[in-house]
């Protein structure tokens, strides 16, 4: 059953303008496999990964997502009902911000809660164990349950809304530079975090960075954009021990070493 | 003759280097390697030979150029050379481990964990890898006050002593093993020469970069000469 990927993607192409953002770009990605999309700022990361959790229509190509049950779906070409109930079910979202996923003026419980009964949850003690359950899965202290986001700093915020998306048990999930912007020491531990819950839930992630080390620590596969296009793709140590196309061994040429 | 583990046809391995206006680099020209069960290869040549390109090819850390790396991998025959990312992934889990020289690990994660994770997957529960790994680590001489602390504020030695409980606990069919005991004392090498031999005693197949000519001849079957690569006149 693992044979078959969870996403595909074909020829996928979308320009902004004059500017190309993707370029015949086809990429897989099956269950309990971290897929990281490295490229400098510009490169289509981002927009890619908008592509493929379909909130962003390619000019050409096609995704496919497969179900639980085996069944493909054309990710740009299923009622919008659809894939609204994927998105907030089998799929999950970690942004850079959290707060763009996050509701500021709802408690912490409150807001990993929200997921489940968006799923159809209804008893709240039920709820608020789980709840409860994730915060401390993410490190949160149970006595925060009840605060609001606004009192958490930044790493912690980052690690709600990983509690938040993690609840419902998706099994895809499209990160977008979890750890940017926060403090090394922070990021340590979130990094260690993303990597044993994943393992542990066997979900497909697709892990947009522009961090070489993020990339190197939580892919199990790698591929290297520049200007819209894939331009490398493979193992992950493979790809930065050994790197070939002349972009990917100035990207790793360029790590600082700490 | 018992059936190689692991076998080489051919194995070529160039680099090139754009930043460097395209130079090319060859490394490995036509390497004929094979590893029985239970018997350890030593490679042998000077530095800069390519002794550790060949062991990263042979892990597909490194892609190779050309020919075969053939690997006896859960019954059936696999060839690493060209193999997809998967494919790979799932030889290192079951068949094929690499102790590298220099421990590279998530930040702060305690040495402990780094040793059980290797055990996570492979049938024991959580608590029993943790108790074997800390045997391991008890067993190289890294006490337990140390076990729970990340190791990257540990000294040379020890760090390859984490490195070597984490490639060694999992018991995978074919070890590959760069300077093993390179930054260990005279107590610490003798532990893990015993430590290599009673993995070939159990039927693992090794292949091993050893400067060290006293460890070398304790834990050679055979040397494999890696000649610094010259292009055919």
């Amino acid at each position: 059953m693992n044979d078959d990927p969870i996403l595909a993607a074909r020829g996928l192409t979308l320009s902004f303008g004059v500017i190309p953002a993707l370029l015949n770009v086809d990429m897989e990605l099956y269950l309990g496999e971290i897929l990281a999309i490295v490229g400098e700022s510009g490169s289509g990361k981002t927009t890619l990964l908008n592509v493929l959790s379909g909130l962003l229509r390619p000019q050409s190509g096609t995704v496919t997502y497969r179900d639980p049950d085996g069944v493909t779906h054309d990710v740009h070409g299923m009622p919008a009902p659809m894939l609204r109930t994927l998105q907030r079910s089998d799929w999950g979202f970690v942004h850079q911000d959290p707060r763009r996923s996050l509701r500021m003026n709802v408690s912490a419980g409150g807001n990993v809660g929200e997921r489940l009964m968006a799923q159809g949850a209804r008893h709240y003690g039920d709820i608020r164990a789980q709840a409860l359950d994730w915060l401390e899965q993410v490190e949160i202290d149970a006595d925060r349950i009840d605060d609001l986001p606004r009192t958490f700093s930044g790493g912690m915020l980052q690690r709600l809304q990983i509690a938040r998306t993690l609840v419902t048990h998706p099994r895809l999930v499209f990160m977008d530079e979890p750890t940017g912007g926060l403090d090394v020491s922070v990021q340590a531990r979130l990094l260690d975090l993303i990597r044993s819950l994943v393992a542990r839930l066997g979900v497909a992630v697709v892990l947009v960075t522009h961090d070489i080390a993020v990339a190197r620590l939580l892919g199990h596969r790698i591929a290297v954009m520049q200007r819209g296009r894939i331009v490398e793709t493979g193992l992950t140590d493979q790809v930065l021990d050994d790197p070939r196309h002349p972009y990917t061994q100035l990207l790793v040429s360029s790590v600082l070493q700490a | 003759m018992s059936v190689p583990l692991l076998r080489t046809e051919g194995l070529t391995k160039s680099f090139t280097l754009h930043l460097r206006g395209g130079l090319r680099l060859p490394v490995l020209g036509g390497i004929d390697l094979s590893v029985e069960a239970g018997q350890c290869i030593v490679l042998s040549g000077p530095s800069g030979a390519g002794k550790s390109t060949l062991l990263r090819t042979l892990y597909g850390n490194y892609r190779a150029d050309g020919g075969k790396i053939l690997v006896q991998h859960q019954g059936r025959i696999v060839d690493i050379a060209g193999a997809d990312p998967r494919t790979i992934l799932a030889v290192r889990h079951s068949t094929i481990g690499y102790v590298s020289q220099f421990l590279r690990v998530v930040p702060r994660v305690p040495a402990l964990d780094i040793v059980a994770e290797a055990l996570i997957g492979r049938g024991p529960s959580p608590g029993e890898a943790r108790e074997q790994a800390a045997s391991m680590l008890l067993s190289l001489n890294i006490p337990r006050r140390l076990h729970g602390i990340p190791p990257a504020t540990f000294s040379g030695g020890e760090q390859q002593r984490i490195n070597l409980a984490r490639g060694f606990i999992a018991g995978h069919p074919i070890l590959l093993l760069d300077e093993p005991t390179a930054s260990l004392d005279a107590d610490n090498r003798a532990v893990v020469v015993r430590m290599i031999q009673d993995a070939k005693a159990s039927g693992t197949a090794i292949v091993a970069i050893c400067h060290d000519v006293d460890v070398r001849d304790q834990i050679a079957d055979r040397l494999f000469e890696v000649a610094p690569y010259q292009e055919a006149a």
